[in-house]
């Protein structure tokens, strides 16, 4: 009787139980389970130009290198003044860098071309970067393609020195002139 | 021979839980280092845009945030009314607070970082391009040059 009582009693000295730690383990891990989200923020990565106090040098650009895209407070595209869809900007954009047809009116050699974009203050940002995208996408496909046929697989895969030779071919000229003022609201 | 019989008899049929709590505490650590928890509560109504030629943004600590929208909450439509506005970190602001906010963050992080440092834009699709192209000036002007126009996958055809 005695010898019982006393076994049970060191029984509780030395063990804690430990069975209600899955528990708490587990309500723990519940609440880090509804909290998380696991987002990915992703987006169309740009980079802006330097500012500079100084009005910008009047760069002589020839006529024939540069199409203007401009998207206008009604959010409709001109490119080079007339009127285009959205979905025919990324091949339009194509055809005017690489010029398959040996135009006079079009770049001797791709890395002249320059896009100018222009937009109102009154664009919707959706459309502007829409058209954003489509001007990347074109570049992306001119790449993507020059890095086919020097390395035989797409841009993303080459190396770093792989791929400054393919910009090199397909550099992308962006200017972004200031907004006009007209539409906002 | 009587030693064998005994040892069985004292085999435990039942699987030992004492491992659930180690592997439970695994995941909750997991779930820990993936969890960011949100330093602001966006105030303004943003549905970005949608995209095709997407980056993803790593490293998160190297990213700031500049939210571009309509005023989500009805008290601060009527304090601010509903033309949309800009939030930097948990409260509004005026094109011309963003240098200091994008030097606040900036001086957090160790210098061989800092040309790293992204902004993303998460901007709402319906506002105009006006208080855009403000925020844009401020950031150049701020030297802050790493622009991510944040969008979300295009699903189907453009229109």
């Amino acid at each position: 009787m005695l010898k019982k009582r006393g076994d049970s009693k060191s029984r509780i000295n030395t063990e804690i139980n430990a069975g209600s730690m899955a528990d708490i383990a587990f309500l723990l891990l519940i609440f880090f389970l509804v909290t998380t989200t696991i987002e990915v923020d992703k987006g169309i990565l740009v980079r802006l130009p330097p500012w500079s106090e100084e009005d910008p040098l009047e760069a002589k650009v020839e006529k024939k290198n540069l199409i203007s895209v401009l998207v206008n407070a009604n959010n409709d595209l001109l490119v080079n003044g007339e009127p285009e869809q959205l979905s025919s900007l990324k091949d339009r954009i194509i055809d005017f860098i690489t010029n398959p047809t040996g135009r006079e009116d079009r770049p001797d050699s791709p890395d002249r071309a320059i896009v100018s974009l222009q937009n109102d203050r009154g664009t919707n940002y959706d459309t502007y970067l829409t058209v954003y995208n489509e001007l990347q996408a074109a570049y992306r496909e001119l790449r993507d393609e020059e890095a086919e046929k020097r390395f035989g697989t797409v841009f993303d895969n080459l190396t770093r020195d792989q791929k400054k030779q393919v910009i090199e071919v397909y550099p992308m000229k962006l200017s972004e002139a200031e907004s006009t003022d007209f539409g906002e609201d | 021979m009587s030693k064998f019989s005994k040892k069985r008899e004292k085999a435990d049929p039942a699987v030992s839980t004492a491992s659930l709590p180690d592997i439970i505490f695994m995941l909750l650590f997991f779930f820990m280092m993936v969890t960011v928890l949100r330093d602001a509560t966006v105030k303004v109504e943003v549905i970005v845009p949608e995209a095709t030629e997407l980056t993803k943004l790593e490293k998160k600590s190297l990213v700031n945030y500049i939210y571009i929208g309509k005023p989500k909450e009805k008290a601060d439509i009527a304090r601010y009314g509903s033309a949309p506005r800009i939030q930097l970190g948990d409260k509004f602001a005026e094109p011309s607070d963003i240098p200091l906010y994008v030097e606040q963050h900036r001086i957090t992080i160790p210098e061989v970082q800092r040309p790293q440092i992204t902004t993303s834009l998460r901007v709402d699709g319906n506002v105009t391009m006006g208080i855009v192209s403000d925020v844009k000036e401020q950031l150049r002007k701020s030297n802050q040059l790493k622009v991510n126009y944040s969008a979300r996958p295009r699903q189907g055809d453009l229109r």
